[in-house]
C-alpha cells in the first residue's frame, strides 16, 4: 500500500497578484490519511480546488494514478475517482436525503437522455441498484431515519453527514474532505474521526483539510503544512507537532 | 420507475375523450379548433418547463424556435420547385419521393417538398441553431442569459419580418396539410376538426410522457441537481455545461414541433408567432403552472392559450400575461399548483416525489 | 459621403447615443444598488414624455416637463415599494420576470391611456425647421438640447454620487449593502431612491428626445434593450463606461443607417449578442465583475 495515489508538482495559482498557492508539491500515498493544515488564507481550499478541477493551476501538475489530471474539469475528475466535500455544505436543498445520495451514483451509472425519455427497461435495473446502494450507505452512516426528508430541513451536523454519504456513494479512490469537523462538537468530531478511519479501512485514501488538531493528530498518517500558499513542512504528525516553523506560524506553544 | 406517474396521462386521455363527447352533444365542436391550437402551443410550454423549472435556465426567446420550426416547414412546403424540376438535384428528390405535386388555393400547380421532409428539415435546423445559440449563451448567468435569449428571439422576429422569402409582415400562407399516415392529416379545415383534435392531443401526451420519463430518470435527477447547486453537481460528475445545452436544444425542438404542426393546421404562419410577447407568454405560463411542474405547465398552457384565442382577455391580452408574471413571482414563485391549499387537489394528479 | 453628411450622421449618432447612455446609466444606478436589471427602464422615458405631452396642453412647456419628471420619479418609487421591496430572498430569475411583467403592464397601461398615436413634445427652442449650420450640415437646435441635458445629467449625477451624503450612502449600498446598513444607512430607502432617480433621469431623457424621435407607447422596450446593451458594453455599474459605450452604439447605428436603413434595428441586437458571448464584463472591465459566468 505504498504506491503514490496523488501527487502535486510545483502547483502555482494566483488571483490578481495574490499567490494563493505557490510551488506546492507533495505526495499522497495510497491508503493513507493525509492532513493539510495551516492558518486561514494559507491556500488549503485553493489547493483542493486545483486538485478537484474547479480551478486551473497557472503552473505545475496534478498527477493521479500516474496520469496527469491538471486542468481537467470537475466532472472529469469525479469520474476518475476523486470525490470531495465542501467547506460550506453544498447539498441539494430541496431534494430528499435519498436523492442527494443517489446523485453520488451519477458517475457509476449510464442512462442518458434518450434512454431516460424512452424509459428503456435496462434503466429500471440501474435505477433500482442506485437506490439500493444509496440506502445502504445511509444505513451505514446512521442516516436511515432521514431518508425521505428534504435535505435543507436537517440539522447542520446531519447535513454534513449526508454530504459525506453522497461523496462515498461515488465509490472514490481519493476523498477530499474540506474542514469536515467545522461546526461539530467534541463528540461529533470523535465520531467523524472513527468514520474517516473506517472509510480508509475500506481502501479509500483521504486528504483532509482541517483546523481541529485533535482530529489531525489522532488519525492522520502524514501532515502537510501550508502557510501563505507555500508548503512549509511535511511529515508524520509527531514530527510536525515539534517543527519550530509550524509552531511559530500556526500551532502556538500549546500543542508542542 | 413507478407506473404511478402515468396515471395522470390516462386521466387526461379520458378527459380528452369526455370533452369531445360533451362538445359534440352540445353541437359546439367548433371549440375544438382553439383547443387544438392551444395544444400545439402547450408543446412549447412543456419544453420550456424542462428548461426553466428543472434545469433552471431562463429563456425569453423560445417563440423564436417555434417560429423557426413553423417557417422552415412553411417555406419548404410552399416553395414552388416547378421551375427547377429539370435540374438533377430536384429530379433526384422527385424520384426519391421527397416532393409532392399539389394544387394550391388558387388552383396553381405546385411542386414542393413533402411535409415530412419539411418537418425533418425544420427539426434539424432548429436543433442546429439551438446548438449554436445555446453553446454561446448557456454559460451566462441569470440576467445575461435572459437578455441573450431575448436578443435571439428579437433577431428571429426581425428576420421573419424583413425577409421577402418569408413573406415579410404577411408571413407564409397556403401551407398544405400535413399527411401523416393513411388518411390522417394535420389540417385545420372543418371536416378534419375532430381528427386533428385527437392528433394534437396525442402529440401532446407523447411529449408529456417523454418529459415525465426524463424528469424521473437519472438525467432528470442530474438536471435538478444542477438547478439546486451547480457546483456540487459538477463535483459529482455531472457535465453541467453539456446537460444544460442538451435541455436547451431539447426544449427548442419541442417548440419547433409545435411550430410545424400549428403552421400546417392553420395553413399559415406570420411574424406574430416570433414576437417577444409570445416568448414572454410562454414564460408566464410556465411560471403560473409551476416552474418544475410539468402537468401544471401543460394545463395552464392549454387553458390560458385557449382563453386568449377565444378573445376572453380582449384588448388586455398582453396585460393579462404581464400581470400574471408579476403576481406569480410576487406571491407564488413555485407556481399556483404549489400553493398549499391547491396542493391537495394536485396531489392526486401528480406526486411530487421524483426519485 | 461628403462632409455635411458625415456631420449629419455623426451628430445624429451622438444624439441618440447620449440617450442610450442615459438609459444605461438608469440601469446602472438600480443595478449597483440592488443587483437587479430593471427591464422596465425604457418605459420610464416614454411615460415621462407622454405625461409631459399631456401636461403641455395645460401648462407651459418647462412646467410640463418638470411635472412629468416629478410624476415619473414618484412612479419609480411606487414600483419599487409595491413590487420589488416585498420580494424576499428573490432569485435573479424571479426578479427578472417581475420587471418584465412590469414593463408589459406599464406599456399596456400607456396604450390604454394614450392610445397608439405617435405624439411628440414641441421643440424646446424654435421649430422643427430651426437649424444651425455646422460644416455644411443642417443641425436641429434640439440636438443641442439633447446633448446639453445629457451632459448636465451625467455631471449632476457624478457630483451627486461623489460629494453629497445621500449619493455616497447610495454608493455604499451598492458596494456592500449589509455593511452600509451597519453604518446606519437606511438601505431600503436607498433602493427606493435608486429607482426614483433612474425613473427621473429616464423621464427627462424621454422628454428631451421626444421632438426628434417622436414618442409612441411601445418605444420603451427597444430603448431598454439598447440601453442594456450599452450598459453591458460599458461594464455594468460603470457610468463613465456607459457614456462611452452609448456614443459608440449611437455612432455605429448612424454608420449602418447611412449605408442601409433596413438593418438599423439589427445593429444593437447583434452587438448585444456579441458582447454577451465574447466579453460580458464589458469593454472597460473593472476587477470585480464576478458572477457573470458559471463553471
Amino acid at each position: 500500500m505504498n504506491s503514490v495515489l496523488l501527487s502535486t508538482r510545483n502547483l502555482h495559482r494566483s488571483f490578481g497578484g495574490v499567490h494563493a498557492v505557490k510551488d506546492v508539491s507533495f505526495l499522497v500515498p495510497a491508503g493513507a490519511i493525509k492532513a493539510v493544515i495551516g492558518p486561514n488564507g494559507a491556500g488549503k481550499t485553493t489547493l483542493f480546488n486545483l486538485i478537484a478541477g474547479t480551478l486551473t493551476p497557472h503552473q505545475g501538475q496534478v498527477i493521479f494514478r500516474d496520469k496527469p489530471i491538471t486542468g481537467r474539469k470537475p466532472h472529469t475528475v469525479a469520474a476518475l475517482g476523486i470525490a470531495r466535500t465542501f467547506q460550506t455544505t453544498k447539498l441539494f436543498p430541496h431534494m430528499t436525503v435519498l436523492e442527494n445520495v443517489m446523485m453520488g451514483r451519477h458517475t457509476r451509472t449510464r442512462s442518458g437522455f434518450l434512454a431516460g425519455m424512452l424509459n428503456a427497461p435496462w434503466t429500471w435495473r440501474e435505477h433500482r441498484q442506485t437506490e439500493t446502494k444509496a440506502r445502504a450507505i445511509l444505513d451505514e452512516l446512521g442516516l436511515a431515519a432521514h431518508t425521505n426528508e428534504t435535505a435543507c430541513n436537517l440539522p447542520f451536523g446531519r447535513q454534513r453527514l449526508v454530504e459525506f454519504a453522497r461523496a462515498l456513494a461515488t465509490e472514490p479512490s481519493l476523498l477530499l474532505l474540506d474542514e469536515p469537523a467545522a461546526g461539530l462538537n467534541i463528540y461529533e468530531t470523535q465520531e467523524l474521526s472513527q468514520l474517516i478511519l473506517k472509510i480508509r479501512d475500506t481502501g479509500v485514501t483521504c486528504l483532509v483539510v482541517e483546523h481541529d488538531m485533535s482530529l489531525v493528530m489522532n488519525i492522520s498518517d502524514e501532515v502537510v503544512v501550508l502557510d501563505q500558499g507555500q508548503k512549509i513542512a511535511e511529515g508524520p504528525p509527531a514530527a510536525i507537532q515539534r517543527n519550530p516553523e509550524v509552531i511559530r506560524v500556526y500551532l502556538g506553544n500549546d500543542h508542542a | 420507475m413507478r407506473l404511478r406517474i402515468y396515471y395522470p396521462v390516462l386521466a387526461t386521455a379520458a378527459l380528452i375523450v369526455a370533452l369531445h363527447l360533451v362538445l359534440a352533444s352540445a353541437d359546439a365542436t367548433y371549440y375544438m379548433t382553439q383547443v387544438t391550437m392551444s395544444a400545439y402551443y402547450a408543446l412549447v410550454v412543456i419544453g420550456l418547463c424542462l428548461l426553466m423549472g428543472y434545469a433552471g435556465q431562463a429563456s425569453l426567446g423560445h417563440a423564436g424556435f417555434f417560429a423557426i420550426g413553423g417557417y422552415t416547414s412553411a417555406v419548404l412546403t410552399t416553395f414552388n420547385l416547378t421551375p427547377y424540376s429539370k435540374t438533377p438535384l430536384i429530379a433526384q428528390c422527385q424520384s426519391l419521393g421527397l416532393t409532392m405535386q399539389w394544387k394550391d388555393l388558387y388552383g396553381a400547380e405546385i411542386l414542393s417538398f413533402t411535409p415530412w421532409v419539411a418537418f425533418g428539415a425544420a427539426l434539424l435546423l432548429t436543433g442546429l441553431i439551438a446548438l449554436v445559440i445555446g453553446a454561446s449563451v448557456i454559460r451566462l448567468k441569470g440576467h445575461y442569459l435572459a437578455m441573450a435569449t431575448l436578443g435571439f428571439g428579437l433577431i428571429v422576429y426581425r428576420i421573419a419580418l424583413g425577409t421577402p422569402v418569408l413573406g415579410r409582415a404577411d408571413g407564409v400562407s397556403n401551407v398544405p396539410p400535413f399527411h401523416l399516415l393513411g388518411s390522417l392529416q394535420v389540417n385545420g379545415r372543418a371536416p378534419f376538426r375532430v381528427q386533428n383534435y385527437y392528433i394534437a392531443w396525442i402529440v401532446v401526451l407523447i411529449a408529456m410522457v417523454l418529459a415525465l420519463n426524463l424528469v424521473h430518470s437519472r438525467v432528470g435527477r442530474a438536471l435538478r441537481s444542477i438547478h439546486e447547486n451547480e457546483e456540487a453537481a459538477h463535483s459529482l460528475g455531472v457535465n453541467t455545461y453539456r446537460y444544460k445545452l442538451a435541455v436547451f436544444i431539447l426544449s427548442a425542438i419541442f417548440a419547433a414541433i409545435g411550430g410545424v404542426l400549428l403552421t400546417h393546421y392553420n395553413g399559415s404562419i406570420g411574424p406574430s408567432e416570433a414576437t417577444v410577447m409570445k416568448s414572454v407568454r410562454y414564460v408566464a405560463i410556465v411560471a403560473v403552472g409551476g416552474m418544475a411542474n410539468l402537468w401544471g405547465a401543460m394545463v395552464m398552457g392549454i387553458l390560458l392559450n385557449f382563453l386568449s384565442l377565444r378573445g376572453v382577455f380582449g384588448s388586455y391580452d398582453d396585460t393579462v400575461f404581464g400581470g400574471i408574471l408579476i403576481v406569480m413571482m410576487l406571491f407564488a414563485p413555485q407556481g399556483l399548483l404549489r400553493v398549499p391549499r391547491l396542493r391537495a387537489l394536485t396531489a392526486r394528479l401528480s406526486r411530487r416525489s421524483h426519485a | 459621403m461628403n462632409l455635411p453628411q458625415v456631420v449629419q450622421y455623426g451628430l445624429s449618432g451622438v444624439t441618440v447615443g447620449s440617450i442610450y447612455a442615459i438609459v444605461a446609466i438608469g440601469f446602472n444606478i438600480i443595478y449597483s444598488c440592488t443587483g437587479i436589471i430593471n427591464f422596465a427602464q425604457g418605459e420610464f422615458l416614454i411615460v415621462g414624455a407622454m405625461t409631459a405631452i399631456s401636461l403641455s396642453h395645460f401648462v407651459p412647456l418647462p412646467v410640463a416637463i418638470a411635472g412629468a419628471v416629478l410624476l415619473t420619479t414618484l412612479l419609480g418609487g411606487l414600483i419599487e415599494i409595491v413590487f420589488i421591496r416585498p420580494v424576499k430572498n428573490a432569485s435573479v430569475l424571479r426578479l427578472i420576470v417581475i420587471t418584465i411583467g412590469l414593463s408589459i403592464v406599464i406599456r399596456e397601461a400607456m396604450l390604454h391611456l394614450w392610445d397608439e398615436t405617435v405624439r411628440s413634445l414641441p421643440y424646446f427652442t424654435g421649430t422643427a425647421v430651426s437649424t444651425v449650420t455646422i460644416l455644411g450640415a443642417h443641425v436641429s437646435l434640439q440636438v443641442f438640447w439633447v446633448l446639453g441635458v445629457s451632459a448636465v445629467i451625467v455631471t449632476a449625477l457624478t457630483l451627486f454620487f461623489r460629494f453629497t451624503l445621500t449619493g455616497r450612502a447610495m454608493r455604499a449600498c451598492a458596494d456592500d449593502r449589509m455593511a452600509a446598513r451597519l453604518c446606519g444607512i437606511n438601505d431600503r430607502r436607498m433602493v427606493t431612491l435608486s429607482f426614483m432617480l433612474s425613473a427621473g433621469i429616464g423621464a427627462l431623457a424621454g422628454c428631451v428626445i421626444s421632438p426628434v424621435t417622436q414618442t409612441q407607447y411601445d418605444m420603451g422596450a427597444p430603448l431598454a434593450i439598447k440601453g442594456f446593451t450599452v450598459a453591458i458594453i460599458g461594464g455594468l455599474g460603470n457610468s463613465m463606461g456607459a457614456v462611452a459605450a452609448g456614443l459608440f452604439l449611437g455612432l455605429l447605428e448612424a454608420l449602418v443607417t447611412s449605408q442601409s436603413s433596413a438593418y438599423k434595428e439589427a445593429v444593437s441586437i447583434v452587438v448585444l449578442l456579441l458582447i454577451l458571448v465574447l466579453r460580458p464584463s464589458g469593454l472597460f472591465a473593472r476587477s470585480d465583475v464576478s458572477a457573470l459566468r458559471t463553471a
